[in-house]
């Protein structure tokens, strides 16, 4: 892939903040094509903000963001939308339309656009639902699926777009053993058909099996940046409490337990 | 403290009023321009007018005959008791057939639509159809809009014309034929009440919509959120229901 400066999804000094509480402070981040990045971060501490500022969702107080070069803070509900179709994402409970069934979900993109015939969107559905193993469910609904399948069709209409980038939200987040195993799987290969993956969770093990390189937020910034040696090397002590928390916070409470 | 209290409520009222106000004419705008989302409109005129019919016929019979009874009690003393079909026709054409009606929707449709809105902000949906390309204002709220500016007036016909047959149940019990029931009709209502028969509840049914679809867009807090955003919708939309209906009505008789 021919690496041009231009080419990327690029945060720069970025700065959001809901309800009076500074969700990001200063915080840069870049994705480059290929490089399949995870951001690490506890609950609440504004992953999924991330992703929705990128996809123009949010808009940020200050700072900027920029798609392969392009400002999207700059740029008008029709321009996004052409610029979002380089991204797709994959919501945390999936965000399926449950008045649409699941062959209607993936092919929603395609239905609205409207420049394909019936036979050829049904034949695109078909053949993203078969990438996710779930042809049979054409014609159910939402609701008649379990989480993991609603996941994994979540995956399927992401694809339906054809995007270069896809960002995904917590994808094994209450998931079974089996599931977690399932999305790992369809991840990489995504990313074996040249798809960039942005994946934001607190499950170590997939971030661990899927990604190259990882971010981890805390307080507001961006305090690591690196691959997985770097990362188990680093003796920050937020990583050391992430990775096992039960040692360092009962430590820290034991702390706090003397000084009072 | 109660005047900062009071400012800041002030202050949320009016900034509500004016994304309303941004909502509906991007709402409005949006009714001509392709994509025309017809299955939507569709569905959306079926839950808001077809399953309503129900309620709003039921709310016409019954108040149409308790006006029929209370106009004959008030009649009687005067020998005047033909008028009675005029009485309930110009009553309930005017006022309570539209008020009525709306408030019966406000209470039935407004809230589904908030919930159902609510649920899909809660949910992502909201988002995912954005990332998707489709302008939400468009497909959601235009569509809803759309099928209550046709079904609203429509019910309010139907409720006036049960209420009118209602009446007449109650005039038959006081020795007052069919044709003099309706002889009284045109004694009392002129041309312009028909209009504002239907005006009303067109302009009732576009504030429920809009109110229910911007309080459903704007909700954050999950379950509970979708829950108390609900109630708003419901006690929002009928007190700006009773409110405005004496403004149209002032204006109404100005022009008459
Ligand atoms: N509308 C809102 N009002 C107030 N706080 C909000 C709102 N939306 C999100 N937040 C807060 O923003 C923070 C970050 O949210 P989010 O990005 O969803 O976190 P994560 O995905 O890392 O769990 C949360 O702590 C949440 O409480
Ligand atoms: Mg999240």
């Amino acid at each position: 892939m021919a690496k041009s400066p231009e080419k990327g999804i690029r945060m720069e000094q970025v700065c959001y903040s809901v309800g009076g509480r500074t969700i990001l402070r200063d915080f840069n981040l870049t994705l480059e094509p290929g490089i399949n990045r995870t951001i690490l971060g506890v609950s609440g501490v504004g992953k999924t903000t991330i992703l929705k500022l990128i996809l123009g969702l949010l808009r940020p107080d200050s700072g900027s963001i920029t798609i392969d070069g392009a400002d999207i803070g700059r740029m008008g509900e029709r321009e996004l939308n052409r610029a979002r179709k380089h991204i797709s994402i994959v919501f945390q409970g999936g965000a399926l339309f449950d008045s649409m069934t699941v062959g209607e979900n993936v092919a929603y993109r395609l239905l609205e656009e409207g420049d394909l015939g019936e036979a050829e969107i049904e034949r695109i559905a078909m053949e993203k639902l078969g990438f996710v193993g779930l042809e049979q469910a054409m014609d159910l609904y939402p609701a008649e699926l379990s989480g993991g399948m609603k996941k994994r069709v979540a995956i399927a209409r992401a694809l339906a777009a054809d995007p270069e980038y896809i960002f995904f939200d917590e994808p094994t987040t209450g998931l079974d053993p089996i599931g977690v195993y399932n999305i790992q799987q369809l991840m990489l290969g995504l990313q074996r058909q040249g798809k960039t993956t942005l994946m934001v969770t607190h499950d170590m093990p997939t971030a661990f099996a899927v990604s190259d390189r990882f971010s981890f937020i805390h307080d507001a910034r961006l305090i690591f940046e690196g691959t997985r040696g770097e990362m188990e090397a680093s003796n920050l002590v937020e990583i050391a409490e992430f990775f096992s928390p039960s040692e360092v916070s009962l430590f820290k409470f034991a702390n706090r337990q003397e000084e009072t | 403290m109660p005047v900062r209290f009071a400012e800041q409520k002030l202050l949320f009222f009016l900034s509500e009023l004016q994304e309303v106000c941004i909502l509906s004419l991007r709402a409005v705008r949006g009714i001509f321009s392709r994509p025309l989302y017809y299955r939507e409109f569709v569905s959306q005129l079926d839950k808001i007018g077809v399953d309503s019919l129900f309620i709003v016929c039921l709310t016409g019979l019954f108040t149409g005959m308790v006006m029929a009874l209370q106009s004959l009690i008030q009649l009687k003393p005067f020998a005047a008791t033909s008028y009675v079909g005029g009485m309930v026709a110009v009553t309930m054409v005017k006022e309570l057939g539209p008020v009525l009606s709306s408030l019966m929707i406000a209470g039935r449709v407004g809230s589904a639509i908030t919930a159902e809105l609510g649920t899909m902000v809660v949910t992502e949906q909201v988002d995912a159809m954005r990332v998707e390309g489709t302008d939400i204002v468009k497909r959601l709220v235009t569509s809803r809009l759309k099928a209550m500016l046709i079904a609203m007036p429509l019910l309010a016909v139907v409720a006036d014309t049960v209420a009118l047959a209602g009446g007449y149940l109650i005039a038959a019990g006081y020795n007052i034929s069919p044709l003099m029931y309706c002889k009284s009709l045109p004694q009392f209502m002129r041309f312009q009440d028909l209009i504002e028969g239907v005006a009303k509840p067109a302009f009732f049914g576009l504030l429920i919509v809009m109110i229910a679809c911007r309080v459903g867009l704007s909700v954050s807090g999950g379950a509970e959120g979708v829950g108390v955003s609900v109630k708003r919708t419901v006690v929002v939309s009928s007190v700006f229901i009773l409110v405005s209906d004496f403004f149209i009505t002032k204006i109404f008789i100005f022009f008459r």
